[in-house]
């Protein structure tokens, strides 16, 4: 470490000359990075060069698609923390990245993204493989800038990861053309320390912090609500103080899961669209709502003319945007989450509600014996996607890293997932983007190569970025891939099941042989569709030392439920 | 909520792409812009966008939240008509055998306060500044005539608060 510090001084100091392309990758070690994802062309074939020189310090793993590159980066980046680095070409290598760039914006992820763009002087002239990828990105970038000449890469590049990670991260792309690769200028390099028209953390005020914490003091039912805040705050010691301080029942938001071990006795389960009954039901109950590090997505708040209104609602948040957007608050705790519950917890007396808290537990025993029991100890036939969740949780014994699909193996994988570390639900919450699971987990296990990854994706979203299988085979990455495969795409099935009277218009999906696919990349595969070979199974897979595929073959026309139908209240939340 | 006219000024870092990611802002709510105006502000190296929107009071404070958001966006406020004062510009092209053969338009120039950018042989321009209604009274009073080319500028508007733009700077500086 202290060499290492003692290195980025000399660098600092001393200049040299060298090519736009050369210093893109000082700028990438510089920022600490050695692990980024992406696709060559000629529009960043420069780069490409200087990878290949510097290989041994900095690797890349050639995704199969741009997309993948995106998702994997995204992955790595919510395992690590750190900022996750996506490249490609111009034109077609650029818009490929969009999807993933948009999922990173919504869902608050630290990102770069570095594209190639044609000369200069061919800017403008629908020259080949010219994209206006800024104009593009514009709107699901945090930020981004198209360099044009070699000396702007230090700056920009350093600004880029500054902006990427600090107050509410979120992507970066920095668009660099050819000409701007290949001059020689004389570099050095500084990292961005602020930028004066950004204000990345507000500073807490301590008028509010005192309104929040006599609000919550004198609070009969108070309730929490945390989300992902917690996690990128690294707040998650201080959440669990001020739960067990205050004796206050705790919810999450799908981002918000694994901020709090899932068997902690005061977490009583997940808010939302197919969060748990009690806390949904209870949002319209509990008479303090505090919301951390959450922003009130409409798949949280149901209706939001029947969301909390009988509540006096706090909200820490780290921006200001999001203050009064959706919901609004009696009191706005603005900040860093961590130094705002910090600040707040001396502030807090001691305090148990356990008559509230057993509302939770009662709803707890409806939901479960009109949900989850069929799920986790099912009677029919076909498997159940909470039994396969329920089986990898023993055999992981609670520790893995779940990335999950967009769909309803999503929502059970969130539903029955436990977790007892934090940063270990990576899941696309806000674009719910189908394909993000496969490349996100290769991201995440690279990322954290002491943890078990393991994927839970449905049989359409799989087809969505299956060729990622090629990174898995290559590298030989050490992920566990389960594909819940019931034959349709099960979430869009759902709704015409309950609300367009059974028409399954373009549902039904005749699958390729998954098996023979992994195998045919060289990943160790097995199907099963009994019930008697599900533990031997989850558990063969766990202990696998390599990458392993498992298919399961689960009942066909399966339900997930709780469900807040959409335009309903949290309170009009069906059991069925 | 009932809606009213906003007038929006963003203090900002000059940046060539800012307008766009500000653009994005009100296109996404289908916010239509009334009037938007990029100028240079009292600070050396900010610009100063001023924007007019119709619109309801919440919206307009969410909007201004996510235009203050923006990386290069130094601060952004949003006033009402009656904390401002504003203006627009306009400049009337006219034939110039008009101002001859009809008197009228001499009265025209003389009550609405507008001036005489310049004549030539062939037009002459006025040029008048004011409220917006007051642009569209001379507007209608010469369009009988014949109009031979009509622009108006987008609002420029001061508030009369204060807008501590000065202060935020220094405030980075020091940290
Ligand atoms: C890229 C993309 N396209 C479409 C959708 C809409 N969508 C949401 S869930 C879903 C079905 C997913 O099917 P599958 O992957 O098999 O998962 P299942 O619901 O069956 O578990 C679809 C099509 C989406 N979320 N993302
Ligand atoms: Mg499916």
């Amino acid at each position: 470490m202290e060499t290492l510090k003692a290195k980025n001084k000399e660098t600092k100091k001393t200049t040299m000359k060298i090519s736009g392309a050369e210093a893109i990758i000082h700028c990438l070690l510089e920022e600490g990075v050695d692990l980024i994802y992406g696709y060559p062309g000629g529009a960043i074939m420069p780069v490409y060069d200087e990878l290949y020189k510097f290989q041994d310090k900095l690797t890349h793993i050639l995704a199969r698609h741009e997309q993948g590159a995106t998702h994997a980066a995204q992955g790595y980046a919510r395992v690590t923390g750190k900022v996750g680095v996506a490249m490609a070409t111009s034109g077609p290598g650029a818009t490929n990245l969009v999807t993933g760039i948009a999922d990173a914006q919504i869902d608050s992820t630290p990102m770069v993204c570095v594209t190639g763009q044609v000369f200069r002087h061919l800017l403008g002239s629908d020259a080949f493989q010219e994209t206006d990828i800024i104009g593009i990105s514009t709107p699901v970038t945090k930020w981004n800038y198209q360099i044009t000449k070699a000396s702007e890469i230090p700056e920009i590049m350093a600004k880029a990861f500054y902006l990427a990670r600090s107050g509410r991260p979120g992507p970066v792309l920095v668009d660099i053309t050819k000409n701007a690769q290949l001059e020689e200028f004389e570099f050095s390099y500084e990292k961005c320390t602020g930028v004066r028209s950004y204000k990345p953390v507000p500073k807490p005020k301590v008028e509010a912090i005192d309104a929040a914490a006599e609000l919550i003091n004198n609070a009969k039912k108070p309730f929490i609500v945390f989300g992902q805040g917690v996690i990128l705050g690294k707040a998650e010691e201080e959440l669990k103080a001020l739960v067990e301080k205050a004796g206050i029942p705790a919810a999450w938001t799908i981002l918000g899961l694994s901020a709090m071990d899932t068997d902690h006795p005061l977490n009583v389960g997940m808010v939302g669209m197919h969060g748990n009954y009690g806390p949904n039901v209870l949002t319209n109950e509990c008479d303090v709502l505090i919301a951390i590090g959450m922003r009130f997505d409409d798949r949280v708040t149901g209706r939001l003319d029947d969301y909390a209104k009988q509540a006096k609602v706090i909200h820490f948040e780290i921006d200001p945007a999001e203050i009064n957007k959706n919901v609004m608050s009696d009191v706005a705790v603005l900040g860093d989450s961590k130094k705002t519950l910090e600040l707040i917890l001396p502030k807090i007396k001691e305090n148990k509600h356990d008559a509230w808290h057993n509302e939770f537990k009662e709803k707890y025993k409806v939901e479960f014996d009109q949900v989850i029991n069929d799920q986790l100890n099912p009677t029919k036939e076909g498997l159940t996607m909470g039994e396969v969740l329920k089986e990898i949780n023993i055999a992981s014994e609670n520790k893995a890293v779940i990335v999950s699909d967009v769909g309803q193996h999503q929502m059970f994988a969130c539903r029955y997932a436990k977790f007892n570390q934090s940063k270990s639900n990576i899941t696309s919450g806000g674009l719910g983007t189908m394909g993000f699971a496969l490349p996100a987990a290769i991201g995440a296990k690279m990322g954290a190569m002491d943890r078990e990854v393991v994927a839970i994706i449905g049989d359409g979203g799989y087809q969505m970025t299956i060729q990622e299988l090629g990174v898995i085979n290559q590298h030989n990455v050490p992920v566990k891939i389960v594909v819940l495969n019931n034959e349709h795409l099960g979430m869009v099935r759902q709704w015409q099941e309950l609300f367009f009277d059974k028409r399954y218009a373009s549902t039904v999906m005749t699958n390729p042989d998954f098996v023979k696919i992994a195998e045919g990349y060289h990943i160790k595969a097995t199907r099963i569709s009994k019930r008697e070979n599900l533990k031997a199974a989850i558990e063969e897979m766990i202990a696998f030392k390599g990458p392993y595929f498992l298919e399961v073959c689960v009942e066909k026309e399966d339900n997930v439920f709780p469900m807040i139908p959409s335009g309903a209240s949290v309170s009009e939340i069906r059991l069925k | 909520m009932e809606k009213e006219t906003y007038t929006i000024s963003v203090y900002s870092e000059n940046n060539v792409g800012l307008l766009n990611r500000i653009s994005g802002i009100f296109l996404k709510r289908h916010v239509n812009v009334e009037s938007l105006n990029v100028s240079k502000s009292e600070i050396d190296g900010v610009s100063k966008f001023t924007i007019v929107i119709v619109e309801n009071n919440e919206n307009a404070r969410k909007i201004v939240g996510q235009i203050e958001k923006q990386i290069e966006v130094i601060k952004a406020y949003y006033h009402k008509n009656d904390e401002t004062i504003y203006q627009e510009s306009a400049l009337f092209k006219i034939k110039s055998s008009l101002l001859f053969d009809e008197r009228q338009i001499q009265n025209i120039i003389k009550e609405s306060n507008s001036e005489i950018v310049t004549v030539s042989r062939e037009f002459f321009v006025l040029s008048k500044t004011g409220r917006r209604n007051e642009v569209d009274a001379m507007h209608d009073l010469l369009k009988p005539y014949g109009i031979m080319q009509f622009v108006r500028s987008g609002r420029i508007a001061v508030t009369k608060e204060e807008m501590p733009i000065s202060a935020l700077l220094k405030e980075f500086n020091q940290n």
